[in-house]
């Protein structure tokens, strides 16, 4: 696990609120004992029709292609906690999610996995998902440390929780060693509540 | 100092606070299922780590498991490998599995209740969203994904940020043929889909306290929805009543003292709360929705909603909504024509869900032109239906009656919706394309309002239908 602090590259933006992880990854694609295939399922029943033909989805513009940041608007990822929809997310190649605000499951999901999810005031990042369909080239550049993301000289304020926001920096996004190190206090309290 | 019963039970269970200012919490209980938790053991291996608690972990069968033919080995290859990689994971860590034919199967928010796992005063996890169901007995009961699932395997703890409570009061007398999906239909319209994200919902007032712990099940279980992470009720007489007797639940005067203690869990009167909202009860009325969140909800006698009375992105939410859902503005909800019936769920697919409908469809049949299936949420409640020959009931309505299984919730299993038919659903999710036909068209209702939908083949009113009294 290395520690997140500030990394560019290009976005991409996938318009619409309240975007549900049904979306994000279909349920017939979680039928699967793994996640490492998921990649290519992402957002499928938006991208493809029924004969798998592409619907012209901006996830499959050409000039999106190696775009690794998603932006998209309000309430990003509501609905089931299947973790297959950030997977799918990273897998497809995407580190980052920029939105106008996130369901927590799926928050704290993409948390554990390394995917830092940033949200922005609403006009900021309406300005961002414009600057990036106006030219697809120009990087954005994340900084959880300064809480800044700069594009075509543009410099956005954005907000993160503040305990990932530590996490990515401190290295500390996946929590488990960090569970496993207090085994005696489990213990104590499993004891106590009656659950050893 | 007063408490809420959310601070209560995260004050018991907190074992410390992490650098990052998560708190580490530890799960009293744990249940796992073959779409989300199998990876899980796969991540624990990778590791070399081994199942802490493995006492404190059940697991089930019920996303991909077929209703109709349930034989091993299942006619789908992938679904009866996800069922052994499960089998065989529980039987390696010494995990108690409910499998197929054990009697005690079923979607997982209906087995922890029914088997008395799921008690007062408890952290719930499970990888499901849904698993807001079991607050109902008065739990911080959250869903989470995989790699927590991992975490809790590992250390029976996972990392989280505390929330906020938010009081639901519902107060007043529900009119007759509204029922618990209607409330929480109603409550998920008024606070918004993503209203309830960073809080805890505390569901309070005279209509909660009357209702049965099934019904409560219905409510917590649609917290998600709303963005709520978890929903709980607090526990009270009609909780231990409910528990009392049940296979996990200690007997006699053990029973007593555990009652003693999960009375202590309730809220106290004068605790805080860092929002309330109160409804009247005269407000709700039969609900259902017309668009693809559970949000976009009306009662029956509304008409579809008119994209061009509002502005900005609201506007192309609704027209997106109407395209997808093939609705025009302006129209009434009912009457619309309806192809499919389901009955069941983790949000309705309880005994009570199947009593209430069976008293309501003797001598009446539902419409040719739709295909109506009712699928018991487990094992247990299949074997109750059938003990009280409901699934006759239904069977002479023209419902197939099923074995148990999430089913057409989500269609992971064979029962999908076919091309753009619309299903009127007990069920919890109106989500584009979330019943398994990427054009499928789902109308969220209670379980009265589905079987009035399956006899006229339309949605309908089903206090007219069924003749329950005021309009």
């Amino acid at each position: 696990m290395k520690a997140i602090s500030k990394f560019s590259g290009r976005g991409v933006y996938v318009e619409g609120n309240d975007i549900d992880t049904d979306r994000i990854i279909p349920a017939r694609f979680l039928k699967c004992v793994t996640f490492a295939e998921l990649g290519s399922s992402l957002f499928y029943d938006v991208r493809f029709d029924e004969e798998g033909n592409s619907k012209g989805h901006i996830l499959d513009a050409e000039q999106h292609q190696g775009a690794e940041i998603l932006i998209s608007d309000v309430n990003f990822g509501c609905g089931s906690s299947r973790e297959h929809a950030p997977q799918a997310i990273q897998k497809f190649g995407l580190k980052a999610v920029i939105a106008d605000s996130f369901a927590e499951i799926f928050h704290g999901n993409c948390t554990t996995l390394g995917i830092p999810c940033v949200t922005m005031e609403k006009g900021a990042r309406e300005k961002l998902s414009a600057l990036v369909e106006a030219d697809p080239e120009a990087e954005i550049t994340i900084d959880l440390e300064g809480l800044k993301i700069i594009c075509a000289n543009n410099i956005f304020d954005i907000n993160m929780k503040d305990s990932a926001r530590e996490a990515f920096l401190a290295a500390t996004y996946d929590p488990l060693d960090n569970l496993l190190a207090a085994s005696d206090e489990i213990a104590a309290i499993a004891a106590k509540l009656g659950y050893a | 100092m007063a408490k809420n019963l959310y601070q209560k039970v995260w004050n018991d269970h907190v074992v410390r606070q992490l650098d990052s200012g998560q708190y580490q919490l530890f799960i009293a209980l744990h249940l796992i299922h073959e779409v989300t938790s199998p990876q899980a053991f796969g991540m624990l291996n990778d590791k070399g780590l081994s199942v802490a608690y493995p006492h404190r972990t059940f697991a089930t069968v019920d996303h991909i498991i077929p209703t109709d033919d349930q034989s091993r080995p299942l006619a789908d290859d992938m679904a009866e490998r996800m069922i052994q990689v499960l089998a065989d994971a529980t039987e390696q860590n010494n995990i108690e599995f409910f499998a197929p034919e054990s009697g005690s199967q079923g979607i997982v928010h209906v087995v922890g209740p029914e088997l008395g796992l799921t008690q007062p005063g408890m952290t719930i996890c499970c990888g499901d969203s849904h698993t807001s169901t079991h607050g109902a007995f008065g739990c911080i009961s959250l869903g989470i994904g995989t790699s927590q699932v991992r975490d809790v395997l590992a250390s029976q703890t996972i990392a989280m940020d505390p929330l906020k409570v938010r009081r639901i009061r519902i107060e007043g007398e529900l009119s007759s043929g509204v029922s618990a999906k209607d409330v929480i239909l109603h409550i998920i319209h008024t606070l918004g889909v993503n209203g309830g994200v960073g809080f805890a919902y505390e569901y309070a007032g005279s209509v909660i306290e009357n209702m049965t712990m099934e019904e409560r099940m219905t409510v917590c279980n649609m917290s998600i929805e709303g963005g709520a992470r978890c929903g709980y009720i607090n526990p009270d007489e009609t909780t231990f009543e409910y528990l009392k007797g049940r296979e996990r639940v200690p007997q006699g005067d053990a029973f007593e003292n555990e009652v003693m203690k999960w009375r202590s869990f309730a809220s106290d009167a004068d605790a805080q709360y860092d929002d309330e909202v109160i409804i009247d009860a005269k407000e709700i009325k039969p609900t259902v929705t017309w668009g693809v969140t559970p949000a976009q909800a009306i009662s029956i006698g509304e008409v579809i909603p008119d994209p061009d009375l509002v502005e900005g992105l609201e506007r192309n939410l609704i027209s997106d909504a109407l395209d997808y859902m093939k609705l025009e503005p302006n129209q009434p909800i009912k009457g619309t024509k309806v192809d499919v019936a389901f009955l069941g769920s983790c949000t309705n697919g309880r005994l009570s869900d199947f009593e209430q409908v069976a008293a309501v469809l003797k001598g009446r049949k539902v419409t040719s032109s739709v295909r109506a299936i009712a699928v018991p949420g487990s094992e247990k409640v299949d074997k109750a239906a059938r003990e009280k020959n409901l699934h006759l009931v239904f069977e002479d309505a023209g419902f197939e009656w099923r074995k148990p299984g999430c089913s057409m919730c989500l269609a992971m299993n064979p029962d999908k919706l076919i091309g753009d038919e619309t299903c009127a659903s007990s069920s919890n999710r109106n989500f584009i394309g979330r019943q398994g036909s990427p054009t499928g068209r789902t109308i969220l209702m209670s379980p009265l309002m589905v079987a009035a939908a399956a006899i006229e083949g339309k949605v309908a009113d089903a206090r007219e239908v069924f003749g329950l009294g005021e309009l």
